[in-house]
């Protein structure tokens, strides 16, 4: 518990150092003025998301072909972190566009794909409420969660392959994009401070999981008995 | 400090977002664990 405790103590500090940076270290962006640093709330948030739901891509696999519940409660952990993230990413994203654009969304291929992203992972959180046998759900929950990280990519390449709304990138981008020295050392600190918050969500919602196999293994007993 | 209500509106709808994920995970740890409790004490005494 007090493992716990401090856990979150250090997350909390970490997203206020985020913050405090993002608003007070970062330049102000020359073009777009103050709302461009919801970049440091956005591009970390998406970078986050993508890893939680690789953590979901690899333990669906290891379920596959391990068979071992750990690896379904992993699973289903990392998609449902990943999906608080991938939420935040599209209710910022909208927020940000519109004194940019002067539009809230747009179907371009950024956009859309992230949206499906959602869409997809929302899917893989429904069809397990749809499955009663728990050796089946866990299966089938896997092999469509395969099939959802397939989007992954197609977010992260849909700015560099097709022409979009969505500004390029400034990380790993074309030759002469790039970022401000500042800038980039406040985004890789805001995606550490997003990532340590990753990581206690993860935890918690795993042991919530691992929770829910001790409860059938007693209702079980509690049946036969 | 044009666009600052915008600004302040992503973060606080952000952070938001991730302090009622947090809230509600939690919620649904203690209430499963009062369930195990229940069900194992329940087992208890039909010994």
């Amino acid at each position: 518990m007090a493992k716990q405790v401090i856990a979150v103590v250090v997350v909390i500090l970490l997203m206020a150092a985020a913050a405090y940076a993002a608003f007070f270290v970062a330049p102000t962006e020359r073009s777009m003025g103050l709302i461009q640093r919801i970049f440091y709330l956005h591009v970390p948030s998406a970078w986050t998301a993508f890893t939680a739901f690789f953590i979901c891509f690899i333990a669906n696999l290891q379920y596959v072909f391990r068979r071992q519940a750990r690896w379904d409660w992993l699973g289903v952990s990392s998609a449902e972190v990943g999906l608080a993230f991938t939420t935040v990413v599209l209710v910022t994203g909208p927020i940000w566009a519109h004194p940019v654009w002067g539009i809230w969304w747009t179907w371009d291929a950024r956009l859309t794909s992230t949206f499906v992203l959602w869409l997809l992972y929302v899917s893989y959180l429904l069809l397990r409420t749809l499955i009663e046998e728990p050796d089946r759900r866990a299966l089938l929950s896997a092999l469509f969660g395969i099939f959802a990280f397939i989007d992954v990519p197609l977010v992260f390449g849909a700015i560099r392959w097709w022409r979009t709304q969505h500004p390029q990138p400034v990380i790993l981008g074309a030759p002469g994009s790039g970022l401000d020295p500042t800038m980039r050392a406040v985004l890789f600190f805001c995606w550490i401070a997003m990532l340590s918050l990753m990581a206690l969500l993860l935890r918690q919602r795993y042991q919530l999981e691992a929770l829910r196999g001790e409860f059938d293994v007693v209702r079980r007993e509690s049946e036969a008995g | 400090m044009k666009n600052l209500d915008s600004l302040f509106a992503a973060y606080l709808i952000g952070w938001g977002i991730f302090f009622i994920y947090f809230l509600t995970v939690a919620r649904r740890t203690s209430a499963l664990r009062e369930d195990i409790e229940r069900l194992k004490s329940s087992l208890n005494r039909g010994k």
